[in-house]
């Protein structure tokens, strides 16, 4: 049997204190609630680096490369026109005409497609229920989730409190 | 030691604030009543608004020959509406994005209500074009759709159609940048809601942000990416919205400066609504401790920056007319500074060029009532540099039996108040249920840039950021 505890913090530096000495002593922290991203956190606790920038990459370049193709079909392919004498029967010599648009296209589709992305990995989409353990971890509280069996949990409190936590709670897991 | 902050630095947080006090202070707005001052001008605006909406509909309804454009004159105070809302928005992102990348913390007070105001001012923007087009309902036609005249499609070569896309691209990706910065704030307010409805909506607003670990990294990312992408952007909507005139062949229009002239300019006047905005919010939201006189003074620096480039490009073309020995673009020049419009451009020039030049003096760049003041003038030229670029250059045309005036009916005038009247509808709105400054991001400084903070950082003492002295001193 096993619960959660949450320990909780009102300052941000002796919570990443309190994380590296917790962390130090072999126990897993699960999560950390914050109202601001705490720099330094992330290692301490073993959260990865996001490849959402990986993504969006991705996404540039498909929209970089939609736009040539579009633009490629609709100017020099399916109807050329003469617009001012501009070269219409090579891609490469209109090319200048369609860097704005390429660039827009490009900044429009990584930009959103960077954003769903981070929605849905994030699972914050509208009508989303909150699992922050505590409101007040969105003022100015910070919140350590630790999962411990039940045989180990009274020596983690005492940790916990040494590190400066201001409150514990726990929870069945 | 986690971090230390150069000592000379003037504080940007002022008083002694607490994280907690820091929520109280930006939510107060929010869970409070309005108080008079805010229905006054609330009311002020939306009649403004209303008389705007009623032009609109009358446009519409009637055609664009309800306007006081006239065979020479076509593009007029439309089009002069159009770039300097566009102007004004640009700052919104120029603060949330290229001072994110420089990593300026000053911005953190003023980004979220200097991008409300791009997300705004690019709506009040996208109206005039929409509204040039007559036929409004026929505005999906600008986009490459297969159509019943043999697929023909737009034209690709036009800077008309590149401004689509970028106007399009610009004022979504703002949106997006925006929300995903409002999200924590959002949750911050839900999670003190304290009626059922407030609780509700904001739920639905804050998407369910819990603030964890791996959400701020993401968060982070997202935010530096966007910024990333938001800099070239800001760049280039302007520079596309300049080429509408620089790829033409029209004297005092087909000039190579316009892009980066066009983009000073946007950041001069945007820079001049962030301040005229912030001014009266500060005062009416109570929020003088975080947007500080510190940070007029940079607003003012940018301020003169970009008035100055606005100055030099000027003079440049003013002189490149002349030297290029080009007799329409002389012409062009000479007319416009010594024609029927002198006056236009002999306030253009004041307000643009000398005006700036006041903020030199620390002592008046410092001055709230002035920079005020000088914030409003700065908009008044931005506005002329934009009518007297378009209505000058074209309303001497080359055969002199089509020279013209252009005279502004009742239906123009409405149409650019209407559209102050509908951008402070919607910024007073905002003022009332969103977060008007970005709180979460304003604690992260709050230990570096605080008043309070930083005495302590002095002194060598604990740095308290939670009102509990020294208890938590190790």
């Amino acid at each position: 049997m096993s619960t959660v505890i949450y320990a909780m913090y009102d300052d941000d530096h002796v919570l990443l204190d309190g994380a590296k000495k917790v962390v130090s002593k072999g126990i897993h922290v699960t999560d950390v609630f914050s109202p601001f991203p705490v720099h330094g956190i992330d290692d301490v606790i073993g959260v990865r680096k996001t490849r959402l920038a990986i993504c969006a990459f991705i996404y540039g370049l498909t929209g970089m490369s939609l736009a040539l193709i579009g633009m490629r079909y609709f100017m020099i392919v399916d109807w050329p026109m003469n617009i001012g004498g501009k070269p219409n029967f090579s891609l490469l010599q209109n090319l200048p005409a369609f860097i704005p648009i390429t660039f827009e296209f490009t900044v429009f589709c990584t930009a959103h497609g960077m954003a769903i992305t981070y929605f849905l990995r994030n699972k914050t989409l509208p009508g989303m229920k909150a699992k922050n353990p505590d409101p007040r971890t969105t003022d100015d509280k910070f919140v350590m989730e630790i999962h411990v069996e039940e045989s180990k949990e009274a020596e983690l409190i005492a940790l916990l409190k040494e590190t400066g936590a201001i409150e514990i709670n726990k929870k069945a897991a | 030691m986690h971090h230390v902050e150069s000592q000379i630095r003037e504080p940007l947080i002022l008083g002694k604030k607490t994280y907690h006090e820091i929520t109280e202070d930006v939510c107060r707005p929010v869970e409070g009543k309005a108080n008079k001052m805010w229905y006054m001008m609330f009311s002020l605006a939306t009649l403004l608004a209303l008389w705007g909406l009623g032009c609109i509909c009358y446009t519409v309804g009637v055609g664009i020959g309800v306007w006081g454009l006239n065979k020479t004159v076509d593009w007029a105070w439309d089009i002069t509406n159009f770039v300097w809302w566009v102007g004004i928005g640009h700052a919104g992102t120029l603060i949330s994005a290229v001072l994110l990348l420089f990593r300026q913390r000053w911005r953190m007070a003023i980004n979220r209500s200097a991008e409300a105001m791009t997300i705004f001012a690019v709506i009040m923007a996208a109206l005039f074009p929409l509204l040039h087009m007559g036929r409004i309902w026929l505005a999906y036609w600008v986009l490459p759709l297969p159509n019943q005249f043999g697929s023909l499609w737009v034209n690709f070569n036009s800077p008309l159609l590149w401004d689509v896309f970028a106007i399009s691209t610009y004022f979504s990706v703002s949106l997006v940048f925006w929300y995903i910065g409002l999200i924590p704030d959002f949750a911050t307010i839900r999670d003190r809601a304290v009626k059922p409805l407030s609780k509700k909506v904001y739920s639905i607003l804050s998407f369910g942000w819990s603030g964890s670990a791996k959400h701020w990294n993401r968060f982070e990312e997202v935010s530096l990416v966007l910024a990333g992408l938001a800099t070239p952007l800001v760049f280039s909507v302007h520079s596309i919205v300049s080429m509408d005139f620089a790829t033409s062949v029209i004297p005092g229009w087909h000039t190579t400066i316009f892009p980066p002239y066009f983009v000073a300019g946007a950041v001069f006047s945007g820079f001049a609504m962030v301040c005229t905005l912030m001014i009266v919010m500060r005062k009416v939201l109570h929020l003088e401790a975080y947007v500080t006189i510190k940070h007029i003074e940079y607003m003012n620096i940018i301020i003169m920056l970009t008035g100055s480039m606005v100055g030099v490009a000027y003079l440049s073309e003013l002189f490149i007319s002349w030297y290029s020995g080009v007799e329409y673009e002389g012409y062009a020049f000479m007319n416009r500074a010594t024609g029927w419009y002198w006056w236009s451009y002999a306030l253009m020039m004041t307000c643009n060029v000398v005006s700036p030049q006041l903020m030199w003096v620390k002592k008046w760049r410092r001055n709230i009532v002035l920079t005020f003041f000088m914030s409003i003038v700065v908009n008044i030229g931005m506005w002329f540099e934009r009518f007297v670029i378009i209505v000058t250059s074209i309303h001497r045309d080359y055969v002199p039996s089509s020279w013209n005036l252009f005279h502004p009916t009742f239906v123009d005038i409405g149409l650019f108040l209407g559209t102050i009247g509908i951008f402070f509808v919607l910024f007073l709105l905002y003022s009332r249920v969103f977060p008007v400054l970005a709180l979460n991001e304003v604690k992260t400084i709050l230990r570096t840039t605080g008043e309070s903070q930083l005495k302590q950082l002095q002194a060598g003492e604990h740095i308290d950021v939670n009102g509990n002295g020294s208890k938590n001193g190790h």
